[in-house]
């Protein structure tokens, strides 16, 4: 079952590189709550993931490889494409199911100790701009204590905050805000 | 009758000094101007909406300046509308042709409801500045309160016009006026950002900072000559110091995590500002000059959005120290902080009145989020907005008026309002959303 899910989770990510991204979440996750958010991705990656993932049956499918939103040359599937940290409302807990991600990336870091991170914490647009950044800034000082406890060093990463500044999804319902609620992992 | 008397201008040549000071309004007359007060219209070059009528309303008859036509500025369009905005004042048709040397009938304009007449034109000079002249008459009295010949700049017509306007409410009311301070905010327009400084009324607007990234927090230097503020530019949040008039900036705190939530002190030395470089979001005092920062909270929560006490001692901040964001006063020096707010469970954005009397805030209630005043020495926090995205409240530097930001029509925008919530006003829109808005000192 975990194998799966992974499987189905870099299927949906492949969608959002192939520019579907938006459609799915305005059709999708308007009826899915923060908590069940992976249960109409995974519909999602039955119908269209095989195009998107390439894995040949479709013919006219093209990927786009958006490079400002990833961290490079990064392969387009596996954890290491991952790079986004979801969290529930009010909530600055690292679920357990971005856990191969962080294992992933603090592997990396463990082995090249001249590579730096920052981890970039949003919140949705409730609320004050001020609470909101030192809301955000805890929500990256969680992935930071999570990555320093799989072994990466306390100086290779920064934990910063865009509060709500820069949503990732643009929209004032819980399907937005559900997207907004992150944290990024930036390459420096 | 602690009120400065002059206005804030060098180059005022006041010729007549008040008779008193201030003029004693009989009541009656302020109860009979409400009785009657009905909105007047609107100048509609400057979108001044009034949605609500004030408790009192002087009666005030603005004639049109002679002349005002050939100076680059409507000055008794932009004086009526200053009046109009403070809730203060009523203004009384008047015909045109009066100027600072009309002979005025006492009986024939109180015969037209007003208490109060300003008049005067505008000439150029040889030298190419403009000079203004004006005389307000206390028709109730029957006599000249002031007259006065100001030499202004064309680019500062618009500044001479909000310093009459100071005038006028000053010797009206006996306090001082706002018209001639600015107010700074930010706004975004698709992805770019500009940190504005304006006149109070919203005109005059020029751009301090152009970013593509976000800014927030803009806070007044006490002197009114610089800005500090958070820039996202570099990635992170940033605190920087920007002179108002030169442009000259310099990065005032970036350390480690995030850099926020800057507010000067009274005396202009230090800031308060809020880092995570040691923990969450903690409180720290520094010089405007840098260096190392002090740490003022110690607390395992959040603790932002510091505000000072007008005396300098206290700080007022946001901390969910108890559960969700409330606001808690303590010393500038060290010791316990002590809880301010009560009601509800998210109350943030704390702005303090310049008598160190009145707290305003925003409040969460359901899915709203309102502007509420609060009198510090006891009594309940009141609701003063009808819309339901209110933040950053900002007071006026006479304390009689609040700026904060809002959505309107699908738009952010800005509005002002009186402490009682009766009288607000909408500024300027250029089709950009518009935030943060912080309301900068008397000086400049």
């Amino acid at each position: 079952m975990p194998i799966n899910r992974r499987t189905l989770g870099t299927a949906l990510l492949a969608l959002a590189l192939g520019g579907l991204f938006a459609g799915c979440s305005s059709t999708k996750l308007d009826e899915a709550p923060v908590e069940s958010r992976n249960v109409p991705a995974d519909g999602a990656a039955d119908s269209k993931g095989p195009g998107a993932a390439g894995s040949g049956t479709a013919q006219s499918g093209v990927a786009t490889v958006d490079l400002s939103k990833q961290g490079g040359a990064a392969a387009a599937s596996g954890p290491l494409s991952q790079r986004t940290v979801y969290f529930d409302f009010d909530s600055f807990v690292v679920k357990d199911e971005y856990r191969p991600m962080l294992e992933a990336h603090a592997k990396v870091l463990s082995a090249n100790r001249s590579k730096r991170m920052a981890l970039e914490g949003h919140t949705d647009e409730r609320g004050g701009r001020e609470y909101n950044l030192a809301l955000g800034q805890k929500r990256a000082e969680a992935v930071l204590r999570t990555m320093v406890l799989l072994g990466v060093q306390d100086n290779q990463l920064e934990a910063v905050s865009f509060g709500e500044e820069k949503p990732a999804v643009q929209g004032s319902d819980e399907a937005a805000w559900a997207k907004n609620r992150r944290v990024e992992l930036r390459d420096r | 009758m602690a009120v400065d008397k002059q206005t804030p201008s060098a180059s005022v040549t006041r010729r007549t000094r008040p008779a008193s000071t201030p003029p004693s309004w009989p009541r009656r007359r302020f109860l009979g101007a409400l009785a009657t007060a009905a909105a007047a219209p609107a100048a509609a070059q400057f979108r001044v909406e009034i949605t609500g009528i004030g408790g009192t309303q002087i009666p005030v008859a603005v004639a049109t300046f002679r002349d005002e036509d050939k100076s680059p500025v409507p000055v008794a369009a932009v004086v009526r509308a200053d009046l109009q905005r403070s809730g203060l004042f009523r203004m009384v048709d008047v015909p045109g042709g009066f100027d600072e040397n009309s002979r005025i009938v006492m009986s024939e304009w109180r015969g037209r409801g007003a208490d109060a007449l300003a008049v005067g034109s505008v000439s150029r000079l040889a030298d190419g500045r403009q000079d203004l002249r004006f005389k307000l008459w206390d028709l109730v009295k029957g006599e000249e309160l002031v007259g006065q010949s100001h030499a202004a700049l064309p680019a500062d017509m618009r500044l001479a016009a909000h310093r009459i306007a100071d005038s006028i409410y000053q010797n009206l009311t006996g306090e001082r006026g706002v018209f001639s301070t600015r107010i700074a905010y930010v706004t975004r327009a698709g992805s770019r950002y500009s940190l504005h400084v304006t006149d109070a009324d919203g005109e005059g607007g020029q751009i301090a900072l152009a970013s593509p990234d976000p800014i927030i927090s803009p806070a007044w230097s006490p002197n009114g000559k610089e800005l500090a503020y958070v820039s996202f530019e570099s990635q992170k949040a940033v605190v920087w110091v920007q002179d108002i008039a030169s442009g000259q900036r310099r990065m005032l705190a970036n350390f480690r995590g995030s850099n926020s939530a800057p507010a000067w002190s009274p005396d202009g030395r230090d800031l308060a500002l809020t880092l995570s470089r040691d923990a969450v979001a903690q409180l720290y005092l520094m010089s405007r000059d840098g260096g190392t920062p002090r740490r003022l909270t110690q607390s395992s929560a959040i603790d932002t959005e510091p505000a000072f006490s007008p005396d300098g001692r206290q700080i007022y901040f946001v901390s969910d120290r108890g559960g969700g964001p409330q606001i808690y006063r303590m010393p500038v020096a060290g010791g316990n902080a002590e809880r301010i707010t009560f009601s509800g469970n998210y109350n943030i954005s704390p702005a303090i009145s310049a008598d160190g009397r009145t707290l305003a805030y925003v409040t969460r209630q359901g899915s709203a989020f309102k502007v509420m005043v609060q009198e510090l020495a006891g009594g309940s926090p009141s609701a003063i907005t009808d819309t339901s995205d209110d933040e950053s409240p900002s007071f006026a530097p006479n304390g009689r008026l609040l700026v904060y930001a809002s959505r309107a029509q699908g738009r952010d925008v800005l509005m002002t309002t009186t402490l009682d919530g009766k009288i607000k006003s909408r500024l300027l829109t250029s089709g950009a959303d518009m935030r943060e808005p912080a309301w900068g000192p008397f000086g400049r």
